[in-house]
């Protein structure tokens, strides 16, 4: 006989219903889409990232559509702590879904007073430290480009709360292992693996770049094969470190590719744009795709990527 | 807001443009004129992102078989596609979209100006006014006499109506502001509703800033979501005490957005960093919580 999956998972200590989360920055934080979707079946949602002060974000247009992704330079446009404290606090408490807030800022005591200004807040499972956005003024804002730097905000911040801490990470880095390994030294609980890629797109018969800022961060589909080899890479150094592997996941199969490569939930960004059923559509193909599989739960697939041949090479390639 | 499998009744062309009709009775029961639909992409394509169209026309019928019409230009992959689609075709349609335009209240001299496709919204606009009793005037301009949308529907729904195409080739020659002074003056509107190119609503709100006259515009923005969650769409729009601004969405707080206090330099100028705010625009108050950080 043939039983369910269950889907909740346990990282560590913070607990979903089931392994699929909405990204920060596609899905608000979860009240404009009340009124579109039933947010029930969500496993979680990750908020759009809040800064210290109010953020008007970058020039028009913001998002250029490129193959199967969309470039975007929001420029993390936000109301600021204060007010998503007025506004969203309330909301999250009264949501029934766990909550991650997502925190960003230019400087460590940026990131320092703003989770000071979140920690408390009911319906918070865990912080994520959005230190890899690649819209930001200067590069060498991008904590997430280098270890130590990195480990300076992640510090700060677990030093600050109880609230487990996840790193938000880039792929654009020649280790990203390197800067995992820094960031879990310096307390984070978890990863969140990956950020858009900075990427740019030009309009040939202008010759004007196609985003009001230049450049921006790719998303969508176009980008998972580097979100599952960052999993990959970072679960092999990290086996006891949970990791939420995000990256161009629109179906159960997605996420399932990014379990099996070791992540231990993941996140549904882009395809919430033209699908707002997404995340719970994903969540309810993986139990699916469990059933069928004939495993008991997420953690069943997490890591068990098939390194070793068990078949025989074809002749041919034998020689 | 409703996210519906609608059935292709008919897809035609309207002089230069495309024109869709949909099944939709649902949308169709709740869309105001000003508001949009998405039109989602399938898969297995290498374009993602819903398509955004301006509702041209609402037929309720009772709630039962109520349709709606878009209309677009095939310009782009998506509307490439679009243009395909044949009747009983399925599009997941989410709708409707939006702020819709505003109720002119007491005011009963309207004038409607259009351009290109734009126009599109505003016949539909221009039943729900007649519907009050309200006197509808219309500007419909383009570049040529094709891409002068639906001039016979125009007359037959605005008790006066003036096209004008750049080249001449149909009505005045000239842009729709080159008309506005005169067509105002004569009909005396009391409020102005254009959607168009967004440089058009730009002299056609700044010339009704200067009169006094209120005016409201439906505005385009590239948008990845239409459900406020991306920020893509953005407007730079300033407070209403004119201290300070900040930027408004589109799909949300769009796309009919007072035409007054949209700051235009700001949004449709060539470099953002070398802009002068408007007169009396004074730069936003840093909102001063624990300390302000070094941004």
């Amino acid at each position: 006989m043939m039983t369910e999956a269950r889907l909740d998972v346990d990282l560590n200590g913070v607990r979903f219903p089931n392994p699929v989360l909405a990204a920060s920055g596609c899905f608000g934080s979860g009240r404009e889409m009340a009124g579109v979707i039933d947010l029930a079946g969500l496993g979680g949602i990750v908020t759009k990232s809040v800064t210290w002060a109010p953020t008007r974000g970058l020039s028009t247009p913001r998002m250029a559509e490129t193959p199967s992704g969309m470039l975007n330079a929001i420029g993390l446009q936000n109301p600021g702590v204060e007010e998503f404290r007025a506004k969203d606090g309330p909301f999250i408490e009264s949501l029934g879904v766990p909550v991650v807030v997502s925190v960003a800022g230019t400087s460590v005591e940026e990131y320092s007073q703003v989770t000071l200004r979140v920690r408390d807040l009911p319906g918070v499972v865990a912080i994520e430290a959005n230190i890899s956005c690649p819209n930001v003024e200067r590069r060498n804002q991008v904590f997430a480009c280098h270890a130590d730097q990195a480990a300076e905000v992640i510090g700060a911040m677990t030093r600050l709360t109880t609230v487990p801490v996840f790193a938000k990470l880039t792929a654009d880095v020649t280790n990203i292992v390197g800067v995992a390994q820094a960031c879990v030294r310096a307390g984070a609980h978890g990863l969140s693996l990956i950020n858009t890629l900075l990427g740019m797109a030009i309009d040939v018969e202008t010759f004007r770049p196609r985003l009001g800022a230049v450049t921006g961060g790719l998303s969508g589909p176009a980008i998972r094969p580097v979100a599952v080899r960052c999993v990959y890479q970072v679960a092999q150094a990290l086996p006891e470190t949970p990791i939420i592997g995000i990256g161009g996941v629109t179906r159960a199969e997605d996420a399932v590719e990014l379990m099996v490569a070791g992540a231990w939930a993941v996140q549904v960004g882009t395809a919430n744009f033209f699908n707002p059923g997404a995340v719970a559509e994903v969540a309810a193909g993986i139990g699916e795709f469990l059933t069928r599989k004939g495993l008991a739960g997420p953690t069943d697939l997490r890591g068990k990527v098939q390194l070793r041949r068990n078949v025989p090479e074809p002749a041919h390639r034998r020689g | 807001m409703i996210r519906a499998r609608c059935e292709v009744l008919s897809n035609r062309r309207t002089g230069r443009y495309h024109s869709l009709t949909l099944v939709a009775p649902e949308i169709a029961e709740d869309a105001k004129p000003g508001q949009f639909i998405e039109v989602g992409v399938p898969e297995g394509r290498d374009i993602l992102l819903r398509r955004p169209f301006s509702i041209h026309q609402a037929s309720r019928r009772g709630g039962w078989a109520g349709t709606l019409e878009i209309v677009f230009d095939a310009l782009g992959p998506g509307t490439a596609w679009l243009a395909e689609a044949r009747s009983h075709d399925v599009l997941d349609v989410v709708g409707p979209l939006g702020r819709p335009f505003n109720d002119p209240g007491d005011l009963s001299t309207c004038l409607l100006v259009g351009g290109g496709y734009g126009a599109a919204p505003l016949y539909f606009l221009a039943e729900e006014l007649r519907a009050k009793d309200k006197a509808v005037h219309m500007i419909v301009g383009a570049r040529t006499a094709e891409r002068v949308f639906k001039p016979l529907e125009g007359k037959r729904l605005a008790s006066s109506l003036v096209f004008t195409t750049d080249d001449g080739t149909m009505g005045e020659l000239g842009r729709v502001t080159d008309a506005l002074p005169s067509v105002i003056k004569r009909t005396g509107a009391q409020v102005v509703y254009a959607c168009g190119p967004n440089p058009m609503l730009r002299a056609v709100g700044e010339y009704c800033r200067d009169l006094e006259i209120p005016c409201q515009v439906a505005v385009e923005e590239l948008m990845a979501c239409g459900l406020g969650i991306c920020w893509t769409c953005v407007v730079p729009f300033i407070a209403l005490d004119g201290r300070g601004w900040w930027n408004v969405r589109a799909c949300v707080e769009g796309p009919v957005l007072n035409a007054a206090r949209i700051w235009w330099d700001r949004w449709l100028g060539a470099s953002a960093d070398d802009q002068t705010p408007p007169e009396g625009f004074t730069a936003a108050p840093e909102p001063q919580l624990a300390k302000p950080w070094p941004r």
